[in-house]
């Protein structure tokens, strides 16, 4: 038995060079989703492979990379994502969203409006809008093919006629640059606008369904909705507790067993950050009160 | 004063101590060592590299310990490992007539050339629990397996023509290999039958048992088993010619299938085949199940049932992938059940006011 | 005598690649290749550089007339790429173009299938500049509001056939134009307008 040496950003130049091609052309193809060799990585399936694989395959010794799983740094698998690219790469990490040049999320956009600078890395389980609607892969590819996307909006349509309104809270679809349906990977919807003419690029990595894909900078993104039904993205009523946001998407927290519940912000750095600029205005204010 | 649970990071160092603590067991009883278990739990070996698609003996034993003997952890280990090495180039097709028997059995022929040749087996074993049984037995006198007088029984038959010949890769076409290209459908034999042999023993033994019982029946006999080991053959293009790389164990089954024929083909019998590295006979019998199952298309048999549906056992016979998906589940989804949570309130909403409109309409009435 | 290829592959081969991947994600923006590679005969740095970045035996090249009489040429690419020479454009996963006049039509490249738009060739062509030559008027996925791109030489007819691979969309060809040390991308996504609108 040898003991394996594995290369800078743990993959190996090959498997780069193939996540490379198949990036540049999802990149040329906004929202099509390009097959790829996925390989099998340390860490399981369905936990960020894919992710993983194209943090890797664009990450450099000058980057500063954040990652983030439900908006947050501190959770388990963002803390064992960004341990594996210290370990394999030696880059820079931070909680900073400012300060990122790559950002690797699951399930969230940060709440900071991001710039030309920076690279978001979407985690994606099931990159396939139609798999709900239609389990075969044949059946998919061909109503991509022809942008036959009527089974999509039968089914909108029916939520609508049952429940009054598109009864989607995450992963909704959006169609991007007029022309491919794209899953926005399980991001809550209030995040979709927050897509559509993003100044970073944005690319999509799913390992265990070997799918690419990625939304270039300055490109149209949109939900899909109706004329009489538009989509409206969901944000619960009330503020966080900690810094007071009134805008921000929230995690609910249950404080007792007598249905007592407090709102914080999901995106912790957006959180501190508002936390700290208040604490700074106040000493201000205190000083100058002193003065 | 609410603070977000802070500290993952000193949470996950801990567990995974707590992990290694307990993988040791009690202290006072011997460590388990690798030779022990590549010599006392050879099936579990072997199933880890099947599935692990990697032969090595030594690191699927390593794998087996590191993993505290779940078998699909150690598949994971065995698999993440192998897709670091640089790959030198492809075998030379292993040639399994030329296999030294250890164990070889047929169920279409009473006898044949070569004999049946029973092998370590533990068919016919009464299966009670026997304490003496971990004794130390020793070794029974071998008859000599003749390798020259053991041909496959499927040969036998094809010189006949009974059975369909084994079809031959058409012209130069390399053969697949799923872990470099991604899977497309409608997939080849050859892409099928590297996910059969990757796949997980369980699934596929369930998938085969469905056939038998009406599930895409296609009325099968265990043509011929065989266990033994091979030569590994590779050719290196500056050299022209092949040269041997190892022996390794494996163990092949051949499935003759009931066919009524075609408009263009005649009756007779047709092909599923299995092959997996070690000795795996269940794996190799559903594996040569599913095979056939899944040429349906190709002999124009009707495909209704889950076995002869080539997406649905392809894209979920890897329990690699399986076990990822499923087990994320345990992965945070705060920010997705939110999103959930408020849609279930506004439906309950919209149903109440409904139901209270109702109500009031009732009233009034 | 086979030149050099990057001196640390790895990371030569990563900040190459981010260059590029900006340049096909804001069209017709000019990015800098940092890596100067020795490159053989009439191939160009900013080419070879893209080429140890990005081909390898799965992705074949085609070679444009000026490059495949140079035998230095295929044999760099094979040593340094290990990547076959394609013999027809369509088989080709990347082609390099050494002279853009004698720029082939794009129909004859790979130009993927509906279902597979991805299995396009991607066009690398030499130019000499992003400074000089006919302005064109861009838009469309990784271009805010308007740009405008420039680059020499280009043949006479570029619009006309960067319009018409627009309209094979989700097929067609993606381009990426290279001078010794920058590159530029003109992918099938983006739109040509009759001209830049002050903003």
């Amino acid at each position: 038995m040898t003991a394996p040496a594995y290369n800078f950003a743990y993959l190996d130049e090959q498997t780069k060079r193939m996540i490379r091609r198949a990036i540049l052309k999802a990149v040329a193809i906004p929202g099509y989703q390009v097959p790829f060799a996925s390989r099998e990585m340390p860490m399981p399936y369905g936990w960020g492979t894919g992710g993983v694989q194209v943090t890797a395959a664009v990450l450099g010794p000058d980057d500063i990379l954040k990652v983030i799983d439900q908006g947050a740094d501190d959770t388990t698998n963002a803390v064992s994502i960004r341990k594996f690219f210290i370990k394999t790469a030696g880059v820079r990490t931070t909680t900073e969203t400012c300060e990122a040049t790559v950002i690797q999320t699951r399930h969230r956009v940060p709440e900071t409006p991001l710039s030309e600078k920076q690279i978001l890395v979407f985690q994606v389980p099931i990159p396939e809008p139609l798999r709900f609607l239609e389990p075969r892969e044949t059946e998919t590819r061909r109503m991509h093919a022809l942008a036959d996307y009527g089974l999509m909006h039968v089914k909108l349509y029916e939520d609508i006629a049952h429940y009054g309104h598109i009864a989607t809270a995450y992963a909704y679809p959006v169609k991007v640059d007029g022309r491919y349906v794209m899953d926005p990977s399980p991001t809550p919807k209030f995040d979709n606008p927050k897509m559509d003419g993003c100044a970073a690029l944005q690319l999509f990595g799913a390992g265990r369904e070997k799918r690419i894909y990625a939304v270039p900078p300055h490109t149209s993104v949109v939900s899909l909705d109706f004329d009489d039904h538009p989509f409206e993205p969901y944000r619960l009523d009330g503020a966080c507790v900690l810094c007071g946001a009134d805008d921000s998407y929230l995690d609910e927290v249950i404080t007792d067993d007598r249905g007592a519940r407090m709102f914080v912000c999901s995106d912790t750095d957006f959180c501190a950050g508002r936390r700290s600029a208040a604490s700074s205005a106040e000493g201000l204010d205190a000083e100058r009160r002193r003065d | 004063m609410y603070v977000a649970a802070k500290g993952g990071e000193r949470a996950i160092e801990n567990a995974h101590r707590l992990l290694a603590h307990e993988r040791r067991g009690d202290t006072s009883v011997p460590e388990l060592s690798l030779a022990q278990i590549e010599g006392q739990m050879a099936f579990a070996v072997d199933r880890v590299m099947n599935e692990g698609s990697l032969y090595d003996r030594e690191l699927a034993a390593l794998a087996i310990k590191q993993a505290r003997g779940d078998l699909i952890e150690a598949i994971f280990l065995l698999r993440a490992f192998r897709a670091t090495l640089p790959r030198i180039g492809v075998s030379e097709p292993i040639e399994s007539s030329a296999m030294t028997v250890r164990r070889r059995i047929s169920a279409a022929f009473k006898d044949l050339p070569g004999g049946q040749v029973l092998g370590p087996t533990f068919d016919y074993t009464h299966r009670l629990l026997e304490p003496q049984s971990l004794d130390v037995v020793v070794e029974p006198a071998l008859a000599d397996a003749d390798v020259a007088s053991s041909p496959r029984v499927t040969d036998l038959l094809a010189a006949d023509d009974l059975v369909e010949p084994s079809p031959r890769p058409e012209g130069n076409v390399p053969v697949g290999d799923l872990t470099q290209d991604p899977l497309e459908f409608p997939a080849g034999r050859d892409l099928r039958l590297q996910n059969l042999a990757r796949g997980d023993e369980g699934f596929l033994l369930a998938l085969g048992y469905s056939t038998q019982r009406g599930y895409g029946r296609n009325h099968p006999f265990a043509g011929e088993i065989r266990l033994g080991e091979v030569e590994v053959e590779f050719s290196p293009p500056e050299l022209g010619f092949a040269v041997p790389l190892g022996r390794i164990t494996v163990t092949e089954c051949q499935m003759i299938n009931q066919f009524r024929g075609t408009a263009t083909e005649p009756p007779r019998f047709t092909r599923g085949y299995g092959l997996g590295f070690g000795h795996c006979e269940r794996k190799v019998m559903a594996m040569a199940l599913v095979d056939r199952a899944l040429r349906a298309r190709e002999l124009e048999e009707e495909v209704k049932a889950p076995a002869q549906d080539e997406e649905f056992v392809l894209s979920h016979s890897d329990n690699v992938q399986a076990t990822g998906f499923v087990e994320h589940l345990k992965l945070p989804h705060y920010v997705d059940f939110q999103a959930e949570l408020g849609l279930v309130r506004s439906l309950r909403k919209r149903f109440q006011d409904a139901a209270t409109g109702e109500s009031v309409r009732e009233a009034a009435e | 005598m086979l030149t050099a290829g990057f001196g640390n592959p790895v990371l030569s081969a990563q900040s190459t690649f981010r260059a590029i991947l900006d340049a096909m994600a804001r069209p017709g923006s000019v990015q800098p290749i940092g890596e100067a590679v020795e490159a053989p005969g009439p191939m160009s740095a900013g080419a070879a550089a893209l080429a140890l970045t990005l081909c390898d035996h799965d992705a074949p090249v085609w070679l444009d007339d000026g490059l495949r009489q140079h035998e230095a040429v295929s044999e760099w690419l094979r040593f340094h790429c290990g990547c076959p020479i394609a013999s027809s454009k369509a088989e080709a996963a990347f082609a390099f173009i050494s002279d853009p006049d004698a720029l082939p039509s794009f129909d004859e490249f790979n130009l993927g299938t509906v279902d597979y738009p991805d299995r396009s060739t991607t066009v690398v062509m030499q130019v000499a500049s992003f400074d000089v030559g006919p302005t064109l008027a861009l838009a469309g996925p990784g271009i805010k509001a308007r740009t405008a791109f420039r680059a020499s030489p280009l043949p006479a007819d570029m619009p006309e056939r960067l319009a018409v691979n627009r309209r094979l969309f989700p097929r067609g060809v993606d381009l990426i134009l290279v001078t010794a040390n920058t590159v530029a991308a003109l992918p099938r996504s983006i739109r040509l307008m009759e001209r830049m609108e002050c903003t």
